[in-house]
Parts: structure tokens; C-alpha cells; sequence
């Protein structure tokens, strides 16, 4: 009942971030003409020359990507905290976004099209989370939560000298400024085809852990309750691994490396709707996708140049998670 | 019911314990007890299909387990762990919901009568106040009755127990053990292991001694729990004593090399 009225509460902040979004910017939209030109586009009636392209073309692929992005950042994070029963993972710590990020720098080198660059990415990611994980299962400590970050740690900073590596070698008049500005983490410059490029990949990814979003929530008792309790725990963990890593890919492919998202998010949930992943889950995405739309319309109207995504998100996550942690375990436990 | 026919057990190449014959029913109660890493946890893993088999078969109401679903399992059998911290903050009540994982479609999120059936779980307990409650911040033996009280919503007529009183102060305990009682009465069938001879001879209907790699002792209590057997196993010598109330009780005989 309560975690209804939550969930109903965070899908309105989102639409109202979502119209704020539309709005704000270089060339102010009133709220009335956004309403406007989207009921005009609908109807298919004329619509006002210069909002209609400045909405359409511009500002509203923005305002998607950054819900898109933010969603499934903060999906994937409350996956794997939920995955690896650990609240401190999320998909930077798990090296992920670094792995993603390798792959799709690779992809800018090569100067494949974006949708090979997509599929770099998540492959990339995939191995990844899958060498964090065995290293961590090889390594056998009693303190798991510890191995893992640093398993995520070590495998992250060894994509990152790959990334590192790959930017010695690109062309440092075209391409080397294309990877720096995207590993910063941008949505600037974003186009129609972009959202409709990454839109069916994070939903791809989203809908089974949504429909599973019970089984996965008792993968969170460890493996030996969950399968005696009748979970096919091979089969939805790795379900999980592919779909949190796929809209993890997808989300790197078009925004770079945004930070802390994944980390954050899950935190900000429990304490509205408890620690159920069924109800953290579509908490999450409402509230990520949300905070990522506000965050990035601050990113491209707070100042005079455009302020890197990842930039922001870190000087805003940093201390949020700090003030988490002060709070105590409690957050999570 | 339950029954291991010629069981050996243990993890990949190495057994831990061989020559296994034994069956739970209904309304019955099965003590495990053995020394430390005589292979308790392993035959519980072993006989809720958790690990296969290294010889012989476990099957559950006539079928063998390696032949039945995960969910047709935890029909069958309920797994009662012990009560430990864990990593989110779950109240009570989401705890017992997850026993009904079994009876819940692939995509589905427990209904109205699966929250009926979780608070049903609790009141037979008497612990339904504390469905709200953060399990962990219950006592231990509290957290104990909440993992009995998911086996119950998992509705399945057999429980195991892997040592369900352990670490848990005398009244905890007590409670514990009568409220395992109760449940047999109601004719659930349940094994559980125990370091506690004295607790395996006043719960049990039988009683089930690994050690030294095999099954030391299978039988009623009278049959099993004798000083030579207890000697034997656990190393030191002991003696049964009666007591004033007529209750047989073990006693450690001291030697005079200690």
C-alpha cells in the first residue's frame, strides 16, 4: 500500500522533471507550449516552427536519453546489490561501466557505426562482471563484500589502462577529443536515432528483471535458501548478470561513464519502500531516471559551457552517499 | 517422507561420509547429532538435493530428488537455516512471503492469500506480532520461530533444521524445542541436527549418529544415545545418570589423566 503510493509519487517527480527538462534551456519553452506542440504532434495539427524543432529534434531526445540512462543505471546497480547481496557494488564499483567504457572506446577507434560500438560495449562488460566475479569466488575470503569491490577495483583500473591505452593510439585531432568528452560523460549532442538505438536495449534488459523480480529478490538469502526455497538460481542469476550488464552497455553506449548513479539510487530507494527488490526495482528506475534528467538539464543550463554529466553526478553522489554511510548500516541493513 | 537409501556423501572427490540408511515421516521428528564436521551440513545439503549424491539416492514421497523440480522440492521439503544476520534490512513478514516462492507463477509477487498464508505462518507460532519488525533486530531465537514460520507458509509436509537451537540462550531454546514439538503433532515430519544429546533424547522419534565417515547409529533413543555409543563418538568418556525427576540424563566421566 505504502510502496504503491511511493512508486506513484516517484512517476510524477519523473514527468516533472521530465517537463522541467523541456523547458529549461538556452531558449525557454512555457510549460503551455510544451503541451502544446506535443498535442499537435499527436493530432498530426501544424505546429509552432522554431519550439516544435527545438523540442523534437533537440531538447526532448535529451530529456528521454537521460531518463533512459538514469533508469537503467540505477536498475542495474539494484540488481547487483541484490545479486551479489552486497549494498556497496553498483556498476562502477563491479568495473562494468569500465569494461562497457573499454569496449566502446575500442568501437570509437575503430570507427565502427554505433551499434557495433554497442555490442562491443556490452560484450566487453559481460566479460567483465564475469572475471570480477570469478576472482572474487577464486579469491574465497570471509569477508566477501571486501573481495568483490576490490575485485572490481582491480579489473575496472585494468580497463581503464586499456581505455588509457586506446587513447594513445587514436588519432588526437578527431577522435581523441570524441573519447575524452564521452568518458567525462555527456549527453550533449544526442539525436533521435540515438534514443531510438539504446531505448529497446534497456528495455530488452529491464523486462526480465521485472518479471522476476520476486525470484531475484530471494537470490538475496544466498544460493542454498534460494534453491531450497524452489529458485532456479544458475538460471536467474545469470539472466540478471546479462540483463543488469546489457542495459549497463547500453546506457555507457550513449552517455559515457556516468558515475554513481547505479551506487546511489538503490540507497535513496530503501528507505522509501523497505529492501523488497519488487518494490526497489521500479523505485529505482522512476527515481534514477528522474535524477539523471534533473542532473543533466543542471549539466547543460548552469553555466555558460556544457558541465560533464559524470562530473556532476560525482560531485552530487559523493556526498550523498557519504551522508548514507553516516547514517549508518541501517541504510541497508 | 524422506528416505536415503545407501547414501554416500561429500563435495566432488572427497566423501564425507558413506553407508547411509535412514527415513523421516510424518509426524515424526529425526535427530541428527555428530561431532563437528562428522558431515551434518553435508547430509542435509545432500538430502534437500542441494548437492547430489555421491552414491545411492535420496528420494522424497517415493521419487528420487535428482528427478523433481527446484519448486516440486521445496514442496516437499522445507530448509530451516540458521537464523543469521543478514545483508537487508527484511521485516518478518517479507521473510516468511519468500517461503511461498514455490507456489507462486515464474512472474509472479505474492497475492492477498499469500500474505494470509505468511500471517497464518506467524500466528501458529505466536509471533505474528513481529511481522513487521526488522529481522534483524529480533533476538536469535526470535529470527529462529521466523525461519519455522516460513517453512510453515512453504507448506510443505517435511522440515529440515540445521541446528535450530544453536547459539541461543535457555529460554530461547526452550521455546524453540516446543514449538518443534508442536509441529510434529501437527504432523509435519522434521529432522534436525543438535549437539545436544539430552534435547535428541527428549524430542526425538529417532535418532540418526554420524561419525567417523559412516552411520554410527540408527534406532529409537534408547537404542542409540547408550554411554558406549556417546563414548565412542564423541570421544570422552560419559555415563547416563537418572535424575530425581526420573529423566535420563548424560553425565561426563572426568578421567583421572585430565
Amino acid at each position: 500500500m505504502r510502496a504503491g503510493i511511493v512508486l506513484a509519487l516517484l512517476a510524477l517527480c519523473m514527468a516533472a522533471s521530465m517537463l522541467a527538462g523541456s523547458i529549461i534551456g538556452p531558449y525557454q519553452i512555457p510549460p503551455g507550449d510544451v503541451m502544446k506542440a506535443l498535442f499537435a504532434r499527436f493530432t498530426g495539427a501544424p505546429a509552432a516552427a522554431p519550439i516544435d524543432t527545438i523540442l523534437f529534434q533537440i531538447r526532448l531526445p535529451r530529456v528521454l536519453a537521460a531518463a533512459l540512462v538514469g533508469g537503467a543505471l540505477a536498475a542495474a546497480g539494484a540488481s547487483y546489490q541484490t545479486l551479489f547481496r552486497n549494498p556497496l557494488v553498483s556498476p562502477d564499483i563491479l568495473g562494468v561501466s569500465a569494461g562497457a567504457g573499454l569496449g566502446a572506446v575500442l568501437g570509437i577507434l575503430l570507427s565502427l557505426p554505433v551499434i557495433a560500438i554497442q555490442g562491443l560495449g556490452f560484450v566487453t562488460s559481460l566479460v567483465t562482471v564475469v572475471i570480477v566475479y570469478a576472482l572474487a569466488r577464486a579469491l574465497r575470503s570471509q569477508n566477501e563484500v571486501l573481495v568483490l569491490v576490490l575485485a572490481g577495483i582491480v579489473v575496472g583500473a585494468l580497463a581503464g589502462a586499456g581505455i588509457s591505452l586506446v587513447k594513445i593510439l587514436s588519432d588526437p585531432y578527431n577522435q581523441l577529443p570524441a573519447i575524452t568528452f564521452w568518458l567525462l560523460g555527456s549527453l550533449s549532442g544526442i539525436k533521435v536515432s540515438d534514443v531510438w538505438n539504446v531505448a529497446p536495449l534497456v528495455v530488452a534488459g529491464l523486462v526480465p528483471l521485472v518479471l522476476l523480480r520476486w525470484r531475484i529478490g530471494v537470490l538475496s538469502l544466498g544460493d542454498d535458501e534460494a534453491r531450497a526455497l524452489g529458485v532456479n538460481v544458475l538460471f536467474i542469476r545469470g539472466i540478471v548478470i546479462a540483463a543488469a550488464t546489457l542495459v549497463t552497455a547500453a546506457a555507457v553506449s550513449v552517455s559515457g561513464v556516468v558515475g554513481w548513479v547505479g551506487l546511489m539510487i538503490p540507497h535513496m530507494v530503501r528507505p522509501l519502500v523497505g529492501p523488497r527488490y519488487d518494490r526497489v526495482l521500479p523505485a529505482a528506475i522512476l527515481m534514477g531516471a528522474a535524477f539523471l534528467v534533473l542532473v543533466d538539464t543542471l549539466a547543460r543550463s548552469a553555466a555558460r559551457i556544457e558541465i560533464p554529466l559524470g562530473l556532476l553526478t560525482a560531485l552530487i553522489g559523493a556526498p550523498i552517499f557519504v551522508w548514507l554511510l553516516a547514517r549508518g548500516r541501517r541504510v541497508w541493513s | 517422507m524422506i528416505e536415503a537409501r545407501g547414501l554416500a556423501i561429500g563435495y566432488g572427490m572427497t566423501q564425507v561420509a558413506t553407508g547411509i540408511d535412514l527415513a523421516v515421516v510424518p509426524g515424526e521428528i529425526l535427530c541428527l547429532l555428530g561431532p563437528n564436521g562428522a558431515g551434518k551440513t553435508t547430509l542435509f545439503k545432500t538430502l534437500l538435493g542441494l548437492i547430489p549424491a555421491l552414491k545411492g539416492t535420496v528420494s522424497m514421497g517415493g521419487k528420487p530428488v535428482d528427478e523433481l523440480s527446484r519448486a516440486a522440492l521445496a514442496r516437499s521439503v522445507a530448509y530451516v537455516p540458521q537464523g543469521q544476520v543478514m545483508e537487508f534490512a527484511y521485516t518478518v513478514l517479507d521473510l516468511v512471503l519468500m517461503g511461498r516462492t514455490a507456489h507462486l507463477g515464474p512472474f509472479a509477487a505474492p497475492g492477498a492469500a499469500d500474505h494470509d498464508r505468511a500471517r497464518y505462518a506467524l500466528d501458529s507460532l505466536g509471533i505474528l506480532d513481529l511481522s513487521e519488525r526488522e529481522a534483524n533486530r529480533i533476538s536469535g531465537g526470535q529470527r529462529q520461530l521466523c525461519l519455522i514460520a516460513r517453512a510453515i507458509a512453504q507448506d510443505a509436509p517435511m522440515m529440515v533444521m540445521d541446528e535450530p537451537t544453536a547459539s541461543l540462550d535457555l529460554g530461547n531454546r526452550f521455546l524453540v524445542l516446543d514449538r518443534i514439538q508442536a509441529l510434529r503433532d501437527r504432523g509435519f515430519g522434521v529432522v534436525f541436527s543438535t549437539h545436544d544429546p539430552d534435547q535428541a533424547r527428549e524430542l526425538a522419534t529417532r535418532i540418526a549418529i554420524i561419525a567417523d565417515g559412516r552411520l554410527a547409529a540408527y534406532g529409537t533413543p534408547d537404542e542409540t544415545l547408550t554411554a558406549a555409543t556417546l563414548s565412542e563418538v564423541y570421544g570422552v568418556p560419559v555415563a547416563l545418570e537418572r535424575t530425581n525427576t526420573g529423566r535420563t540424563v548424560i553425565a561426563p566421566v572426568r578421567p583421572a589423566s585430565y
